[in-house]
């Protein structure tokens, strides 16, 4: 199949970016977007120009590194990641727009390539438990319920790929966040540190630049890993009541 | 920092002041309603006594105006600050955008929001302030008194709303106002942190469904009235 690309190229993180028209031809159906960008790499390569720098890493769907936003849509019309969107979903002769994640906090390193290190920093902040190393515990020692553990982990599945706040019209980071801030709340190993966590990420975030959430919903439908937007509401939870435990203690 | 000014200065913070000062506007959207709804109650009598009860409370009253005053003006404040930064959290728009789950109610948020509140200047001019110049009729409703020497409401809630530009403009205004809480009262529970897989049918159907009732409950009075249903 032949498509027309509309892709957005920026020398560095310093220059003006704008779309460029650029043809895709001879593309198998069943390549991934990600293989189809490198065919027309290929191609660029091939007359002497300038490849077009994209985010990748598994390949796979696992890893949150592959990113773009095709046609309007973070990670375009697959149900999970770009690296996973595969070409028969357009047809011949379609007209494709591929821009970066836009976001204050994710600047635009070159091309296609957005610096995410903000969801790092936040990660940082305290989406993790101090924990004891040294050998691994045994299973089971501690009784978790399986409501609280399905919960928990449908929270950790976020791959961190940004792609919520792409999605959101206020890039707003709070389904990230909100992942992460359920994920350790609802499990006993995260007690420790619940009220600084909460604390801690949403100073961070707010700091980064996200914007604010205002209920849209766009992040979890977007989201390759298919966490709910009840994250969101169990982080302002989480931060509500930090804040009172952190006022009054 | 200080604990609460953190809190009013945070992103989550900001949200939960909106939805609070939302909650008890929203409730005072309900109570007005009640009370306006007894124009249908089959003589003026229960309607006047309420205005007169509610004149009655004095100071109390005066309290509650500007109790409400104040939830609306931090409401507003704390939104715009909330929109403010989230536009510039995108400098650069996408060329290409397509929402797959935001409603029309919640797009247009904002802009309900604003009518809404000019809805409400002239509202309060043309009942609670009663400027003869606002109804359109030439009318002072100061001077509509009942047999009991009370304020009459009732005359003056048919008089108001026998100028069909004046029911016109309040049946446009309360379906702003629902389309405003259609997307509000989910985002409210939402945010107060009160949304969970297993409520949220409630929020999202429950929602929109209080919205409508709340319209057709507020349009069905000036409706009442220009079809001579209430005279
Ligand atoms: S490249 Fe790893 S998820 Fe797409």
């Amino acid at each position: 199949m032949n498509l027309n690309l509309k892709v957005w190229r920026q020398k560095d993180a310093k220059s003006d970016g704008r779309l460029v028209d650029i043809e895709a031809r001879n593309i198998p159906e069943d390549c991934s977007f990600l293989e189809m960008l490198d065919i027309v790499n290929e191609d660029l390569l091939g007359k002497g120009e300038e490849p077009i720098a994209f985010d990748h890493d598994c390949r796979e769907g696992i890893c949150g590194t592959c990113s773009l936003t095709i046609d309007g849509v973070p990670h375009g019309p697959s149900e999970t990641t770009t690296c996973q969107l595969y070409m028969r979903k357009f047809k011949d002769g379609d007209t494709i727009y591929v821009e970066p994640f836009r976001a204050r906090p994710f600047p635009i390193l070159r091309d296609l390539v957005v610096d995410r290190s903000a969801f790092d920093r936040i990660q940082q902040a305290g989406g993790f438990i101090t924990a004891r190393t040294g050998s691994a515990v045994d299973g089971n020692t501690l009784p978790i319920g399986k409501p609280i553990a399905d919960a928990a982990m449908e929270a950790a599945a976020c791959i961190g790929c940004g792609a919520c706040v792409a999605a959101c019209p206020n890039a707003s980071a709070m389904l990230f966040v909100g992942a992460k801030v359920s994920h350790l709340a609802l499990l006993p190993q995260g007690q420790a540190e619940r009220t600084s966590r909460a604390l801690k990420m949403v100073r961070t975030m707010d700091e980064e630049g996200f914007g604010n959430c205002s209920n849209y919903l766009e992040c979890e439908a977007v989201c390759p890993a298919e966490i709910p937007a009840s994250v969101i509401s169990r982080l302002n939870r989480e931060y509500a009541k930090a804040s009172v435990k952190d006022t009054v203690s | 920092m200080n604990p609460i000014l953190r809190f009013c200065s945070s992103s989550i913070g900001r949200k939960w002041i909106v939805a609070l000062t939302g909650l008890v506007l929203f409730g005072f959207v309900i109570g007005h309603l009640i009370g306006n709804l007894q124009i249908f109650l089959g003589s003026p009598e229960p309607i006047n006594r309420y205005g007169a009860f509610l004149q009655g409370l004095g100071e109390l009253l005066w309290a509650i105006r500007f109790f409400l005053l104040a939830m609306l003006v931090l409401h507003i404040v704390f939104t715009v600050k909330l929109r403010a930064e989230s536009r510039a959290a995108r400098p650069v728009n996408y060329a290409v955008t397509n929402r797959r789950a935001t409603s029309p109610a919640a797009r247009w948020m904002l802009l309900s929001g604003i009518m809404v509140f000019c809805f409400i200047v002239f509202h309060l001019l043309h009942f609670t302030a009663q400027v003869p110049a606002v109804n359109g009729l030439g009318q002072n409703f100061e001077t509509l008194h009942d047999a009991q020497g009370r304020h009459d409401v009732y005359r003056m809630m048919v008089l108001g709303f026998s100028n069909p530009a004046a029911s016109a403009f309040y049946v446009v205004a309360v379906a702003l106002l629902a389309l405003h809480l259609n997307h509000g009262i989910m985002s409210m529970f939402q945010t107060l942190g009160l949304n969970s897989g297993k409520v949220r049918p409630l929020w999202e159907k429950g929602g929109p469904a209080v919205a409508w009732l709340i319209f057709l409950g507020y349009a069905s009075i000036p409706v009442a009235i220009l079809t001579g249903i209430v005279k």
